[in-house]
C-alpha cells in the first residue's frame, strides 16, 4: 500500500487486515506504556488546509504512539496567506524531510495532487465532500468490536450523505465488509445520482428503527446545510434521533456520530450520551486505526506490537 | 506576386471531390484542373485532401491584459498550426471588447500578425457585467457580427431582449454562453453519477437548457439571429431541433472535446478536464454528435481557452476553466464525419455565420487563397503546441488527422 486516500476500491481482505492490526493497537494504547517503537525515526507531516482539531489530533496521537515524529502546518500563518500555491507548499514540507503527508483540504482530489507533486506516501484526512477513509476504518472496527462482525448488519446512514464525506467511505467500507447499508435524508441531502451505489434510500428516520447501527451525520451548516433545509426544526421531526425514536431501537443496537455533534439537533441529549450511543469508543478507535494505517504506509514488514 | 502550385491532392470543389492540382496566385486560387501547369512553389498533397481552410468563431486570444496564457500573435500561429485561416476572438479580456475602439485593436493586431484572419466578437453588455448595453453601433462599425458575453450568459432577460432588438434588423448574431448562475453555483463539473460520487458541486443539464430555452422565446419575439455556443447537452440538441424546425434563424456549434470526452473522465480529478460547460454523460455526447452529423449543429468551435501550466497545476475545484482546442480541432473530429461534412462543419458553415467572406470557399478559381491541406491518414503524437499554454487532455495521445500545410491568403502559414 502506497496511499491510504479511499475506501471505494480497497479489497476485503486488505480492509480486514487493516482492522486486525486496529484490533492490536487498541490493545497496545490499552497498556502502561502506550507507545511502541515502530516508526522511530521517521517524521510525519499534518498538511490540515482545513481547520481540524480531532482529526489532526488523533493522527498526531497516531504517530507518536509509534514513536514517529510529527511536524504540523497551519494555513492561517503559513505562506499559503503568503500566496504561496499549495505545490509549493507540499514540496517544501517534503524537502524538510518529511516521510509521509496526512492532508486535509476542502477541495476535492487535492491529497491525489499532493500525492503526485511529492511522491511521498499520502494519507487523506478528508477532502471536500468526497473520502475520509480513516473515518471509515474507525467506524467499521468500532462496529466490529461492538457485533464480532459487519457481515449481514444492517446500518442506516442518516442526514446530510450529499455534503458528507464520512458518508462516501463509510458506505464503501461497511459494503465491502457485508452490512446492507440505507440512507436516510432529504432529496436535497442525497447525491443527485446514486447509479452505482450500493444502498437503497428512505426519507424518513422512522423507516430505519429495526436496524442494527444508526449512523447520524452532523448537519453541517458550514457546507451550505442551512440553505437545503427550510428549518432545523422540521430536520428534527423527520430525521432527528430523538429519546421517543431511541426507545422504539433494539436492545442491542448501536448509535453512533462522526462527531462534533450537533446536540438537539441530529441527536438528543440523553442519546448522545446514552452507553449505547458510542460516539467516544469511536474517538479512541481513531487513533488505534491511524496508527495501522501509518504502519502500514511506512512500516517495515512483519512487524512485532 | 508569390505563385503555389498544390499537386497530387483530393481537392474538394463545389462539385465534390477530384484528384487535381491547385493554382495558386497571389491571394487568388488561379487553377483548378490536371492540365500539367505548375507555377511557383510546388507542394506534394499526395493522400491529403486540398480544402477550404478552418474557420473557428469561438477561442481565447487573452490580448488585451491577459497575455501571459495567449496573445494574438501565439494565438494566431496556433490557428495555423490547427489548420485555420479565420477566427473570432471572444471578448472576455481585460479589458472586455466592449467598444469600437477596442475591437478594432483587435482587428489590427490580427493583421499586423498576419497569420490568420483575427475578427473580436464584440461583448453583449458594458464590461460583460451584465447590466448595460455594450456599444453595440461602435462594434458593429468597427465590423463586429457577433456579439456575446461568453463566459456568462446574460441573466437579465430584459436586457438580452432589448440587445437582441437592437442588432436584429441589421443582421447581428447574439452569441450565447448557456448557463444559469443559480443553478451552477458551487458546481465544477456535470451533476450526475460522476460528481456525486466526488461529493464535488455539480452544474446540471438543465442550466444550459433553461437559459436556451428563454432565448429562444425572445428570438420569436424580436428575429434577432441567435447562436448556442457549444452545446453540451441532449436537451439543448432537442431545443435548437424544434427551434430550426420553425423556421428561425438559430445557429449551434460543438467544441471538439464535448463531441470525444464525458464526465468520467473528470474521476481523475485532473484539471485537464476541467471546462464549462462541463463534460457531460455518454448519452449527451452521443446526442451532440449525432445533432452534428445531421446538421441540427451547424458546426464545429473549439473554444480554445489557454491557461498557464501552474494556473492549472491545483486541485480541480480551485482550476481555471477551459482546455486549448485550436491545435488538435481537425484530428478529433475528423474520424466523426464524412469529407464534405467535415470541412463544411469546420469551414462553410462557421465563415457563413461570422460573416468572413474570404473564407469557406470550395476550391475553384477565383475563390480566396485561404486553404487547408488535411491529411486524413497520418497518426501524431501530441507533444508540443505552438499556443503559450498546453492545457490540454489529450497531451501525449496519438491522434489522427495531420494538417499539412496551411494557406492564408497565398502565404504558407503552417507546414
Amino acid at each position: 500500500m502506497k496511499h491510504f486516500l479511499s475506501t471505494e476500491t480497497i479489497s476485503k481482505p486488505d480492509l480486514e487486515s487493516l482492522l486486525d492490526l486496529g484490533d492490536r493497537f487498541v490493545e497496545v494504547l490499552a497498556r502502561p506504556i502506550p507507545k511502541v517503537p515502530a516508526l522511530r525515526g521517521k517524521t510525519v507531516a499534518m498538511l490540515f488546509f482545513e481547520p481540524s482539531t480531532r482529526t489532526r489530533m488523533s493522527f498526531e496521537r497516531a504517530a507518536k504512539a509509534l514513536s514517529a515524529d510529527t511536524m504540523s502546518f497551519s494555513p492561517g500563518t503559513s505562506s499559503l496567506s503568503k500566496g504561496e500555491s499549495l505545490k509549493d507548499t507540499a514540496l517544501t514540507i517534503k524537502a524538510m524531510g518529511a516521510d509521509a503527508l496526512v492532508v486535509r483540504h476542502k477541495a476535492t482530489g487535492t491529497p491525489w495532487r499532493v500525492a503526485d507533486w511529492t511522491g511521498l506516501p499520502v494519507l487523506n484526512a478528508g477532502d471536500g465532500a468526497h473520502q475520509h477513509p480513516t473515518q471509515a476504518l474507525l467506524d467499521s472496527l468500532t462496529i466490529r468490536r461492538h457485533f464480532g462482525t459487519l457481515d449481514g448488519l444492517r446500518i442506516a446512514i442518516v442526514g446530510d450523505i450529499r455534503h458528507s464525506r464520512v458518508a462516501r467511505s463509510d458506505i464503501w467500507a461497511f459494503t465491502t465488509l457485508g452490512a446492507d447499508v440505507t440512507l436516510v435524508a432529504p432529496r436535497t441531502l442525497l447525491p443527485v445520482d446514486l447509479e452505482g451505489w450500493p444502498v437503497k434510500t428512505v426519507d424518513t428516520i422512522d423507516d430505519v428503527l429495526d436496524g442494527d447501527v444508526i449512523y447520524l451525520l452532523r448537519i453541517q451548516t458550514e457546507r451550505g446545510g442551512a440553505s437545503v433545509l427550510p428549518s432545523l426544526a422540521e430536520y428534527v421531526e423527520r430525521f432527528g434521533m430523538t429519546n421517543e425514536r431511541f426507545d422504539r431501537l433494539p436492545e442491542d443496537s448501536i448509535v453512533m456520530h462522526p462527531g462534533p455533534m450537533n446536540r438537539g439537533v441530529e441527536i438528543s441529549a440523553a442519546v448522545a450520551d446514552h452507553p449505547r450511543a458510542l460516539v467516544e469508543e469511536q474517538v479512541a478507535n481513531g487513533v488505534a486505526v491511524r496508527m495501522a494505517v501509518l504502519l502500514r504506509l511506512l512500516g517495515e514488514e512483519d512487524v512485532d506490537v | 506576386m508569390s505563385e503555389i502550385t498544390l499537386i497530387n491532392g483530393t481537392v474538394l470543389t463545389p462539385d465534390g471531390a477530384v484528384s487535381a492540382d491547385v493554382v495558386i496566385d497571389g491571394d487568388t486560387v488561379a487553377a483548378v484542373g490536371s492540365d500539367g501547369e505548375r507555377r511557383g512553389e510546388v507542394l506534394d498533397c499526395a493522400g491529403a485532401y486540398v480544402g477550404p481552410g478552418f474557420v473557428d468563431v469561438h477561442v481565447h486570444f487573452r490580448e488585451p491584459g491577459l497575455e501571459w496564457k495567449e496573445d494574438i500573435a501565439s494565438g494566431s500561429a496556433a490557428a495555423a498550426a490547427g489548420g485555420f485561416t479565420a477566427v473570432v476572438t471572444m471578448p472576455n479580456t481585460d479589458p472586455a471588447i466592449d467598444s469600437g475602439h477596442l475591437a478594432r485593436y483587435i482587428l489590427d493586431r490580427g493583421r499586423e500578425v498576419g497569420f490568420v484572419e483575427v475578427v473580436p466578437a464584440g461583448a453583449i453588455t458594458l464590461g460583460r457585467a451584465g447590466s448595460a448595453l455594450a456599444h453595440l453601433d461602435e462594434l458593429w462599425n468597427a465590423g463586429v457580427r457577433i456579439f456575446s458575453d461568453d463566459g456568462d450568459a446574460v441573466a437579465d432577460a430584459g436586457l438580452l431582449r432589448m440587445a437582441m432588438e437592437y442588432l436584429a434588423d441589421r443582421g447581428g448574431v447574439i452569441a450565447e454562453h448557456a448557463e444559469d448562475a443559480g443553478l451552477t453555483r458551487d458546481g465544477h463539473m456535470h451533476e450526475g453519477s460522476v460528481s456525486s460520487r466526488l461529493g464535488m458541486g455539480g452544474m446540471p443539464a438543465l442550466a444550459e437548457e433553461t437559459i436556451v430555452a428563454r432565448d429562444l422565446r425572445l428570438v420569436e419575439l424580436t428575429g434577432c439571429r441567435y447562436h448556442v455556443q457549444h452545446v453540451s447537452t441532449a436537451g439543448t440538441v432537442e431545443l435548437v431541433r424544434r427551434a430550426k424546425a420553425a423556421g428561425m434563424p438559430v445557429t449551434a456549434e460543438a467544441t471538439p472535446h464535448h463531441l470525444t470526452l464525458d464526465h468520467r473522465a473528470v474521476e481523475s480529478m485532473d484539471p485537464a478536464y476541467k471546462m464549462y460547460p462541463p463534460l457531460r454523460t455518454p448519452d449527451d455526447l452521443e446526442a451532440v454528435r449525432e445533432a452534428l452529423r445531421d446538421g441540427v449543429i451547424d458546426l464545429v468551435a473549439t473554444d480554445h481557452a489557454p491557461h498557464a501550466a501552474h494556473e492549472k497545476d491545483v486541485p480541480f475545484e480551485h482550476a481555471p476553466r477551459g482546455i486549448i482546442g485550436l491545435e488538435t480541432a481537425a484530428a478529433l473530429v475528423a474520424p466523426l464525419l464524412d469529407t464534405q461534412t467535415l470541412f463544411d462543419r469546420l469551414s462553410v458553415a462557421p465563415a457563413r455565420l461570422a460573416g468572413l467572406e474570404r473564407h469557406g470557399w470550395w476550391i475553384e478559381p477565383g475563390a480566396p487563397a485561404n486553404l487547408v491541406v488535411f491529411d486524413p491518414d497520418t497518426s501524431w503524437t501530441v507533444q508540443r503546441f505552438r499556443s503559450k499554454s498546453e492545457n490540454s487532455p489529450y497531451l501525449g495521445s496519438e491522434l489522427t488527422g495531420a494538417v499539412r500545410y496551411t494557406i492564408f491568403e497565398g502565404a504558407v502559414t503552417h507546414r
